[in-house]
C-alpha cells in the first residue's frame, strides 16, 4: 500500500522496517521529522529511542549498539554531521555497522535550512580523520530513500562500514507516494565479532587503536582491500540516453531530477543531451563516466554547491573530454532553464546553440 | 602442603602492563579482575576503555571490552547497555577523558541515570601525553602547562565530579575512594563491589571516583606520592560517600 | 495531464491539510504526486508555501517556477505569489481576506472562506471551504474522493471534526 509521507519519514519507517532497533539523534532543521517519527515509531516495537545530549553522544551511542550487535542509527543534518565525525572516523576505524542520514543544508557554519549539496567533500572524501571510506549512497525521490536505507543496513553489516544517506533538505521534506517493499537479506555474515559477553569464547575486542609499530599500517591494507572489493561490487548509478547523447549531464539527488527534466525536454530536437546519475557517490561510478568521455563532446556536472563532485567527474574523465560546471549554493535549487542555458553556452557548436536557445524557452 | 593465599585473577591477562612504576591503574584494573572472577560474571560484564594512559585496558582485562573516543565512554556504554540491557556494564576513564573532553557525556549519562558503573580514575594530571593540566588538578600543583602552579585566575578550579553530578536527581551511588594504603586499597574494593552491586541490583548510575597515584608527573617517589594522596589531594577531593540509594538524605 | 498548484496562507490556516488531501486523492487514483512544504524560519504566523504537482507523468522538479493554480488565503500570500501564475492560470482566493486589484488575465474564483467558515461555527475550517471552491472549478477529483482522505486522516480524532470539514467542503462547492 502507498503512502504519501516525507523522505524524512520515509527514511525512519524504512530504517524500523529493515530491523534498526537502536536510533540516536538530535534535533535539527531539516531533519526533524525523522527524528520526531523515531520517537514514536521505536517504542512500538520494542527498540531504543534516546534524544542524546549532543551530535557526538549520539554518533558515540551509535558506535556502543553497533558494537554491541545492534542494527544502529543516527541522522542530521549538515551542522551535525560535522560534530559527528569524531565517531564516524572510530566507526570506520573499528569496521562497525551502522547508518548516518545526512538531511543537507545550506553552509558553512549554521548556513541556512533550506537544500544544499555542499556536504559531498566531507561525505566521500572521509570527513574525519585517517584513510578510511563511508559507503554514501544519494537518493533522489522519497521512494528511492526508503530503497537505499534497506539497502544501506545490508551494506554496512555486509562489510562492517559505516553507511552515509547523502539527502538534502528537498529529499527530507518532499512527500512523494512510497512503498515498503523490501526485504532483509538473510544471507549476512554472522556478528560473531560483537560484544555480548564473552560465554564459551575468547574475549571481543572493538578497538581503532593499533599502537605496536607495523600494526597499524597492517589494519590499514586490510581496510584498503575492503573498499576496493566495495569499489567492485557496488558501484550503482542511472544512465539514461547516453548512447547517442552529444552532452552528458552528470548529477545526483535533487539536481538530478532537475536535470532528467532537462534531458526529456531535449528530446524534441536533434542535440542529444543524456545523463549519469551516481547512486552510490562512493564508490563513485567512475568507469561508466571515463566510457561515455570517450564519445561525448562534453560532460556537464550540476550540483547545489560551489563545484565538489565534479572534481570526482575530472578525475573519472582525465580530460578526454571538457567537464563543465552548473551549480547554485545557499539554499538555491538550479532550474531547467538555467541548466539549458548553461548547455547553450557551453556547446561547441552555435547550430546547436541556437536550436538549444529555442529549446530554452520551452516551458 | 601449599595454600594458594594470593594469585593473579584470572580475569587478569597474562599481558604485561605498560603502566609506570608506581601507578595506581593496575591496581584498579586487578580490583575489578577480582570481582569479576568472585561473582562469577566474566562472561557477562562488558567493559569501556577510555583514551589516556588506561586505553590498553582491554589488553589486561579478559573480557569483552569496546574502545571509545575520548571522552565518550559514557555515550557508547549507554549504546550497549540499550543492547544488553541485563550484562553488566562498565567505563574506566581517566581525569582528563571523564571531567575534560567527556564531561557532557558524563553529566547527561548521569542525568538520565544510566544502569551502568563508572570508574573514574583521578590522579590530577594528563599522563598519556606527558603531564599537562588536568581539569582536577588542584590549585598550585605544577604541570606541564602549569609550569608555575595552577592558579585560579588563569585555570581556575579543580572539578569535584562526584559532588557535580551528586546534584542531579539521576545519579544513584558516588563514592570518592583512594589508593594511598592497603586499607585504602580494601575500601576502593568495596566500592567498586557496590558500584556493580547499583547495577545489577538496577538501582542506576553508579560512580567510583578513585583517587590514584602518578608518581612520574608528580615528579615524586611512589612514597610520597602516596603521602601527597593523603595530606594534600584528599583536601581538594575529600574521601567518602557522596550519595547512595541505600542512605537517602 | 499535469496541475501545478501554489497554496499559500498564514501558517496556522490549514494550508498543509488542503494540499494533503488532495495529494492523497491524487496518489491513490494513480496519479504522479509531490507535494513540498516551503517553510519560514517562524513556526506560526508567517507565510506557509506549498508546491502541489499532480500529473499523469513523472515529476521532476518539486518547485513550482510557473503555477495552473494559485490558491492563497491572505493578502501577503496574494501579494506575494500572485507573478507565479501562468498567464491563463486559476487563482482561487479568499475573498474575505484579500482585496483584488485588477488582475485580468486569470480566472478568479472569489471564495468568503473565513465568512463561510465562521458561519459554519469553525473559522478552521476555511481551509476545506477553499478546497470545495477548488474541486468544483477544476474537477480533478469527486468529493467522495476528498472525503475518503479526509476520513483516513481525521482517523482517531474526534468524530465531530468530520462533519464540520465535510460542512465545510459542500459549501465550498456550493459558493461557486
Amino acid at each position: 500500500m502507498k503512502q504519501l509521507l516525507t523522505g524524512n519519514e520515509a527514511a525512519a519507517e524504512a530504517a524500523i522496517l529493515a530491523g534498526c532497533r537502536y536510533y540516536y539523534g538530535y534535533p535539527i532543521t531539516p531533519q526533524n521529522e525523522l527524528i520526531n517519527y523515531m520517537s514514536v515509531r521505536m517504542p512500538q516495537v520494542g527498540g531504543t529511542f534516546i534524544q542524546a545530549e549532543s551530535e557526538i553522544a549520539a554518533i558515540s551511542m551509535v558506535h556502543g549498539s553497533a558494537a554491541a550487535g545492534g542494527r544502529s542509527m543516527t541522522s542530521s543534518s549538515s551542522p551535525g554531521i560535522s560534530l559527528k565525525q569524531e565517531g564516524i572516523s572510530y566507526l570506520a576505524g573499528s569496521e562497525l555497522p551502522c547508518v548516518i542520514i545526512n538531511i543537507q543544508r545550506g553552509g558553512p557554519g549554521l548556513g541556512d535550512i533550506s537544500a544544499s549539496q555542499a556536504d559531498y567533500f566531507q561525505a566521500v572524501k572521509g570527513g574525519g580523520h585517517g584513510d578510511y571510506h563511508t559507503i554514501v549512497l544519494a537518493p533522489s525521490s522519497v521512494q528511492e530513500m526508503a530503497d537505499l536505507v534497506y539497502d544501506a543496513f545490508d551494506m554496512s553489516d555486509n562489510y562492517r562500514n559505516p553507511v552515509m544517506i547523502l539527502g538534502d533538505a528537498q529529499i527530507g521534506q518532499l512527500m512523494e507516494p512510497v512503498e515498503f517493499y523490501k526485504k532483509q537479506k538473510n544471507n549476512l555474515p554472522a556478528k560473531n565479532w560483537s560484544l555480548t559477553g564473552a560465554q564459551g569464547r575468547k574475549r571481543n575486542i572493538i578497538k581503532s587503536f593499533y599502537p605496536v609499530k607495523g600494526e597499524l599500517e597492517e589494519f590499514n591494507a586490510h581496510l584498503q582491500k575492503k573498499y576496493k572489493m566495495i569499489e567492485e561490487h557496488e558501484i550503482r548509478y542511472e544512465a539514461i540516453n547516453i548512447h547517442e547523447a552529444d552532452i552528458i549531464l552528470v548529477a545526483y539527488g535533487t539536481s538530478a531530477r532537475i536535470c532528467k527534466e532537462v534531458v526529456k525536454k531535449s528530446q524534441q530536437f536533434k542535440f542529444k543531451v543524456g545523463m549519469v546519475r551516481p547512486i552510490t557517490l562512493w564508490p563513485f561510478p567512475k568507469e561508466i563516466i571515463r566510457r561515455i568521455s570517450e564519445k561525448v563532446q562534453c560532460i556537464l556536472t550540476v550540483e547545489m554547491s560551489a563545484g565538489q563532485m565534479v572534481e570526482d567527474v575530472r578525475l573519472a574523465v582525465e580530460s578526454r573530454c571538457p567537464v563543465h560546471f552548473y551549480g547554485r549554493t545557499g539554499g538555491g535549487v538550479p532550474t531547467s532553464l538555467e541548466v539549458i542555458r548553461k548547455i547553450v553556452e557551453i556547446v561547441p557548436d552555435n547550430k546547436v546553440a541556437n536550436t538549444l536557445l529555442k529549446l530554452a524557452e520551452v516551458k | 602442603m601449599q595454600t594458594i593465599i594470593y594469585e593473579k585473577p584470572k580475569t587478569l591477562t597474562d599481558t604485561p602492563t605498560h603502566f609506570c612504576p608506581g601507578c595506581g591503574h593496575g591496581i584498579v584494573l586487578r580490583l575489578i579482575a577480582e570481582i569479576i572472577d568472585t561473582w562469577g560474571i566474566r562472561s557477562k560484564t562488558i567493559g569501556l576503555a577510555p583514551v589516556g594512559c588506561a586505553v590498553l585496558a582491554y589488553n589486561y582485562l579478559d573480557i569483552d571490552m569496546c574502545e571509545a573516543a575520548h571522552g565518550r565512554p559514557p555515550a557508547v556504554a549507554t549504546g550497549i547497555k540499550r543492547v544488553h540491557p541485563d550484562h553488566v556494564v562498565f567505563t574506566y576513564q581517566g581525569d582528563g577523558d571523564l571531567a575534560a573532553i567527556g564531561t557532557a557525556e558524563i553529566i547527561h549519562a548521569a542525568n538520565r541515570g544510566e544502569n551502568i558503573t563508572f570508574i573514574f580514575v583521578n590522579n590530577a594530571v594528563y599522563g598519556m601525553t606527558s603531564g599537562q593540566m588536568a581539569p582536577t588538578t588542584m590549585l598550585g600543583q605544577k604541570t606541564a602547562t602549569t609550569p608555575s602552579g595552577r592558579d585560579v585566575i588563569n585555570y581556575g578550579n579543580p572539578i569535584r565530579i562526584c559532588e557535580l553530578l551528586a546534584v542531579l536527581d539521576g545519579s544513584s551511588y558516588l563514592e570518592r575512594v583512594s589508593l594511598s594504603s592497603p586499607e585504602n586499597i580494601r575500601k576502593t574494593k568495596k566500592a567498586l563491589e557496590k558500584g556493580f552491586k547499583t547495577q545489577i541490583e538496577k538501582r542506576g548510575f553508579s560512580l567510583i571516583e578513585i583517587l590514584s597515584p602518578c608518581p612520574i608527573y608528580w615528579r615524586m617517589d611512589a612514597n610520597e606520592s602516596m603521602k601527597y594522596i593523603d595530606e594534600d589531594m584528599t583536601r581538594t577531593f575529600p574521601l567518602g560517600v557522596v550519595k547512595d540509594w541505600e542512605h537517602k538524605n | 495531464m499535469t496541475e501545478k498548484i501554489i497554496l499559500a496562507g498564514f501558517g496556522g490556516q490549514g494550508m498543509m491539510l488542503l494540499g494533503k488531501l488532495l495529494a492523497q486523492a491524487a496518489m491513490v487514483s494513480g496519479k504522479f504526486v509531490t507535494y513540498f512544504p516551503s517553510y519560514g524560519t517562524e513556526v506560526r504566523g508567517g507565510t506557509a508555501v506549498y508546491h502541489l504537482i499532480i500529473s499523469s507523468e513523472e515529476i521532476f522538479s518539486p518547485l513550482i517556477e510557473e503555477a495552473d493554480t494559485l490558491i492563497v488565503m491572505n493578502q501577503p500570500s496574494y501579494q506575494k505569489f500572485k507573478g507565479i501564475l501562468k498567464a491563463d492560470g486559476l487563482l482561487v482566493l479568499n475573498s474575505s481576506l484579500i482585496k483584488l486589484k485588477n488582475h485580468s488575465d486569470v480566472r478568479i474564483q472569489k471564495v468568503p472562506a473565513t465568512e463561510i467558515a465562521n458561519k459554519l461555527g469553525n473559522v478552521l475550517v476555511s481551509n476545506i471551504v477553499m478546497l470545495g471552491a477548488y474541486l468544483i472549478t477544476k474537477k480533478l477529483f469527486s468529493a467522495n474522493q476528498i472525503l475518503d482522505q479526509l476520513k483516513i486522516i481525521l482517523k482517531g480524532k474526534r468524530g465531530d471534526l468530520f462533519a464540520i470539514n465535510k460542512q465545510a467542503l459542500e459549501s465550498g462547492i456550493q459558493a461557486i
